[in-house]
């Protein structure tokens, strides 16, 4: 077996050191009646490494990829393209087989990365400081409702109608076992997100408000009049970004007076890979750091006085405060954090200007054409890379007959909000710098072609 | 003179410390490198753009600004712009810099290519940390991850679009159910932590909805602290329960406990003194009795894997590692991935979205929407999508490669190797469990016997000038200095010899209380880093030098 080092003669030497007469004598602690005779029943016998590339060959084939048809979805998960400088890095086996940097002394690279990483994360937001990665948007989102309450000592949370669908469930599922009440809401078919009524429903009980930025419909609105009504009752701003690359763009969710953001880094260096891995991102004042859940990587001098970094603030943390911790997570997703930094210093910050203006005029330019076909409205006033059509008849259909002919185009508020009738109309449209005019030119011939 | 003259002796002596000092601070492999805030500015890019015709320099910078008081600004690119070039941003332009360097392609590979020598790594050697399973990482795996019907297809594509994916997830499911001997399995949590959670909250829905109400979970003093912290985040109450001489849970200690108000027990099997729990059929059938549910923390089933099911030993809920056992790659802290196989009990709470296989062959993702028929009781979602894609492709690719005989091979070699470790090292280092019987993965040594001013820390910072990774350090806590080392089987009998020389050579010094010891590592690209600073005055972004006086 290729993976495996010891020969037989290894083996029967090893055992005679250890004063074992088989193998089985070391499991002898696992009962007797519960032991495996053999191979376990089912699974085939080891395979050659062609042998296993083939079979996983033929399951990618059956697959349609993104990058073979004309392709608009986004919706919490963006296709950019990833510069091959990313997917080198991260495969050096030091970075790809190395662990938690708990031995600082040779964990210098993935530490200082780690320190650069939170460093980008914290600018781009418009925060203080940013942790060292969470598993994806959807869990660092209600990480941030679990850190306001223990901030504000309240339990309420609004989340906006413009939150991500799944990340509202995950919150609400884990809110069933938790002591935080939350107010969630339906968005509309409309340009405008609903702010108002929003911040009317900031009361004094309320811990955090929640908004998405851009949101699910691809809206952008000024966070600020929501930022200083929660401030006005004690209570904290959280702001989710899905897209990071609209930062490049738009002004940051900090800058608005947030005073946690937490987002999916996915879209910058991060392949699709079907959800998953991504990577969380989270930022927030420096004043609530040692209420931050997650590693967090620091500066210190070694005994030389060289600088050096190490992981700190641990006393958060579950390996060391066990059931006090601020949250349970361990592994987190330091390699796709590597990638996300690899590419955003590749950008700099001109490269992830120009990125985010490419993005937008593509956009804009979809937007344009797709909204003069008859019957087909756009939704969004304002927008960054993604916004929402109304069409004329039900939109899910619709993404199904544009398979049909070839196009992947966008995706269908009924998949996302399956019981809600009002939403049955909406298809949100995401457009990046790897779309082409021909890939807007096909899809808007064939949603022309679908509509009518 | 020949060119490249080989065999010459040097003709000095070596420096009595080995050392000396370079210009660059840079000793000949050994390269500092600076942070991207030191070396890149916000005009340096490494990246070309298409349909772009880039404005001057400092153009980009400063477009967005000029749109500030209600005026739409232009964005300030040609080519591809938007019609009269107008943005639709709802006059949110960003205008401060936002303060991140670029660097060009070369010195970007260059920087993280550096940063990267910084690091010790399985590829570069032994990597014996207790509990995290460091075993090789299989390159066909990474292969596999990046097939473009894996790699390139969007979560939220048609269903009839991603139906190779959907199978792999699927077929991943099968054998895992097959190795675990269990009924049911969630794919989508993230990773071990979050396996956890997920166990718990079908423990929890399933008290639920029979109406019960429970507010304890029992955890043993040698667990992970992701258990306790995992019952705390589900809303559990938790308390300890001892362990024995042995090193195994106490069982007459923990019936003595079950009641009415206790949820669950969580158990660790192997557990983290490296042991299996010879009791666990015992322990289940108590847990039952007392209406309670068996969650087994999965992260050592690498040591008994295709040896014995867990599902024989009546556990109601696992996680399982896919980084530690399935060998996906650790990656520096992550990403990981924490499916959770489920009793007949239990696998009806199980969360959505999962994979279910159609009659007519296809595959059919059971979300929120269709739930409502095959799965009313699913307790919610973990996550946005449907979990660790890129994990799953590497998972499946190494359990086809290993087969049903390889995956035992794999457990007996794992634990053939950590018993290796522990008889030809417990003459040299105390080893507490070493008489009761053989380990499982991991071997578990002591302080006991070094002397006095000599502590765990020391002896693995030495380890570190032999070229080897630590092994975990001061856990579990129920041992004292406790030293739990993890070979896995992808180490060779000469990997493990040299180990254990160095190990013997600094035990020897440890009990000798040699107070060179308190100075390693010297070899390392940093000596011992000052924690204590880093977390009285946390530095956790850089900050730009303050100019010498303020411009207003």
């Amino acid at each position: 077996m290729r993976y495996l080092p010891l020969s037989d003669a290894d083996r029967s030497e090893m055992l005679r050191v250890i004063g074992a007469g088989s193998i089985d004598e070391l499991f002898k602690d696992v009962p007797e009646d519960a032991r495996l005779k053999g191979p376990i029943h089912g699974l085939p016998m080891h395979a050659s490494e062609m042998a296993v590339e083939r079979h996983m060959a033929a399951l990618s084939r059956k697959n349609m990829v993104a990058g073979d048809v004309p392709f608009f979805l986004g919706c919490g998960a963006y296709r950019h393209h990833v510069p091959a400088s990313v997917d080198h890095i991260i495969q050096r086996g030091e970075f790809l087989t190395s662990y938690t940097p708990y031995q600082p002394e040779i964990a210098q690279g993935t530490l200082q990365m780690m320190f650069e990483f939170q460093t980008q994360v914290a600018r781009l937001f418009g925060c203080e400081v940013a942790n060292a990665s969470m598993y994806d948007g959807s869990t660092a989102m209600w990480e941030a409702i679990l850190m306001a309450h223990r901030i504000t000592r309240r339990n309420k949370t609004l989340i906006s109608s413009g939150v991500h669908p799944h990340y509202v469930k995950v919150a609400e599922t884990l809110a069933q076992f938790s002591e935080d009440a939350l107010a969630v809401a339906l968005p509309e078919l409309d340009a405008d997100p609903d702010t108002e009524r929003l911040i009317g429903k900031i009361g004094p009980e309320t811990s955090a408000v929640v908004v998405q930025y851009p949101d699910i419909l691809g809206r952008i609105t000024d966070l600020t009049p929501i930022a200083e009504a929660a401030h006005a009752a004690g209570a904290l701003l959280i702001a989710v970004v899905t897209e990071p690359v609209a930062l490049g763009a738009i002004k940051s969710p900090g800058e608005m007076g947030a005073d946690i953001v937490v987002g999916e880094g996915q879209s910058i260096g991060v392949g699709l890979q079907f959800g998953g891995p991504y990577v969380g991102l989270f930022a927030c004042r420096e004043k609530h750091v040692r209420q931050m859940p997650g590693r967090l990587a620091g500066e210190t001098v070694d005994a030389e006085g060289k600088r050096g970094f190490v992981l700190t603030l641990s006393t958060r943390e579950q390996h060391i405060r066990r059931e006090k911790a601020t949250s349970n997570i361990c592994t987190s997703s330091v390699l796709c954090a590597l990638a996300f930094t690899v590419h955003l210093t590749l950008l700099g910050e001109r490269g992830l200007r120009q990125l985010a203006q490419l993005n937008h005029a593509r956009a804009c330019e979809a937007a344009d054409r797709l909204s003069a076909i008859p019957g087909v409205s756009l939704v969004n006033d304002a927008f960054f890379n993604e916004f929402t059509l109304k069409l004329p008849i039900e939109a899910r259909p619709v993404v199904h007959s544009l398979v049909e002919r070839g196009v992947l185009g966008g995706v269908s508020l009924g998949r996302l909000y399956p019981d809600v009738d009002a939403l049955q109309n909406g298809l949100v449209v995401a457009v990046t710098e790897t779309v082409t005019d021909e890939d807007i030119a096909a899809f808007e011939a064939a949603l022309k072609e679908v509509v009518q | 003179m020949t060119i490249n003259p080989s065999g010459l002796r040097p003709s000095t002596p070596a420096n009595e410390q080995g050392e000396t000092h370079t210009v660059a601070g840079n000793r000949a492999l050994m390269l500092e490198e600076p942070l991207i805030f030191e070396i890149g500015n916000n005009e340096q890019t490494g990246v070309d753009f298409d349909y772009l015709t880039p404005p001057p320099q400092g153009e980009v910078a400063r477009s967005a600004g000029e749109g500030a008081g209600g005026q739409t600004p232009s964005v300030g690119f040609a080519d591809g712009s938007p019609k009269g070039g107008v943005a639709r941003l709802g006059g949110l332009e960003r205008t401060r810099p936002i303060g991140l360097p670029g660097l060009s392609e070369p010195e970007t590979v260059r920087h993280y290519t550096r940063l990267s020598r910084q690091n010790y790594a399985i590829d570069l050697g032994l990597f014996p940390l207790g509990s995290c399973t460091m075993k090789h990482n299989p390159r066909l795996n990474e292969k596999v991850a990046r097939m473009p019907g894996f790699a390139d297809v969007h979560p939220l594509q048609p269903q009839e679009t991603v139906q190779g994916a959907l199978q792999v997830i699927n077929e991943l499911a099968f054998w895992l159910l097959d190795l675990t001997g269990m009924y049911g399995v969630a794919m989508s949590p993230k990773a071990g932590a979050h396996g956890e959670l997920c166990g718990l909250l079908c423990i929890r829905a399933a008290l639920e909805a029979r109406g019960d109400k429970r507010e304890v979970v029992l955890v043993p003093e040698s667990a992970h602290g992701t258990n306790p912290a995992t019952a705390a985040f589900a809303g559990y109450r938790v308390e300890n329960i001892p362990a024995n001489a042995a090193g195994r849970v106490d069982l007459e200690a923990l019936k003595a406990r079950l009641g009415p108000d206790v949820a669950a027990v969580m158990i660790t099997n192997p557990n983290t003194c490296g042991l299996f729990e010879p009791d666990m059929k015992a322990i289940s059938d108590a847990v039952h009795a007392a209406g309670a549910f068996v969650y087994c923390d999965g992260a050592n089933f690498n040591a008994i894997v295709g040896k014995v099911r867990p599902g024989d030993l009546g556990i109601d809920a696992m996680h399982i590692n896919l980084h530690k056992t399935f060998s996906t790659p650790h990656g520096g802290g992550g990403p990981g991935s924490g499916p959770v196989v489920l009793s007949e009990a239990l696998a009806p709470f199980g969360p959505l979205p999962f994979v279910a296989k159609m009659p007519d062959g296809s595959f059919r993702l059971v979300e929120e929407e269709n739930a409502g028929e095959e799965h009313p009781n699913a307790f919610g979602r973990m996550v946005a999508f449907h979990g660790q894609m890129g994990m799953f492709t590497r998972a499946l690719a190494y359990i086809l490669s290993h087969g049903a005989d390889g995956l035992k091979q794999v457990a007996e070699d794992a634990v053939l190797n950590a018993n290796y470790i522990l008889r030809s090292l417990e003459g040299a280092l105390d080893a507490p469990f070493a008489k009761s019987g053989p380990c499982m993965h991991e071997a578990i040594f002591s302080d006991r016997g070094f002397a006095n001013d000599v502590n765990t820390l020391d002896l693995a910072k030495a380890l570190i000038d032999e070229g080897f990774h630590p092994m975990t350090m001061y856990f579990p806590l129920v041992v004292h200095g406790a030293m739990l080392v993890e070979p896995t089987e992808t180490e060779s009998r000469a990997s493990l010899d040299q180990f254990i020389a160095a190990l013997r050579s600094i035990s020897e010094r440890a009990k000798a209380g040699d107070q060179s010891l308190k100075g390693a590592p010297i070899y390392a690209p940093r000596r011992r880093l000052d924690e204590t600073l880093a977390a009285r005055k946390p530095v956790l972004t850089y900050r730009e030098a303050e100019p010498a006086q303020a411009a207003e």
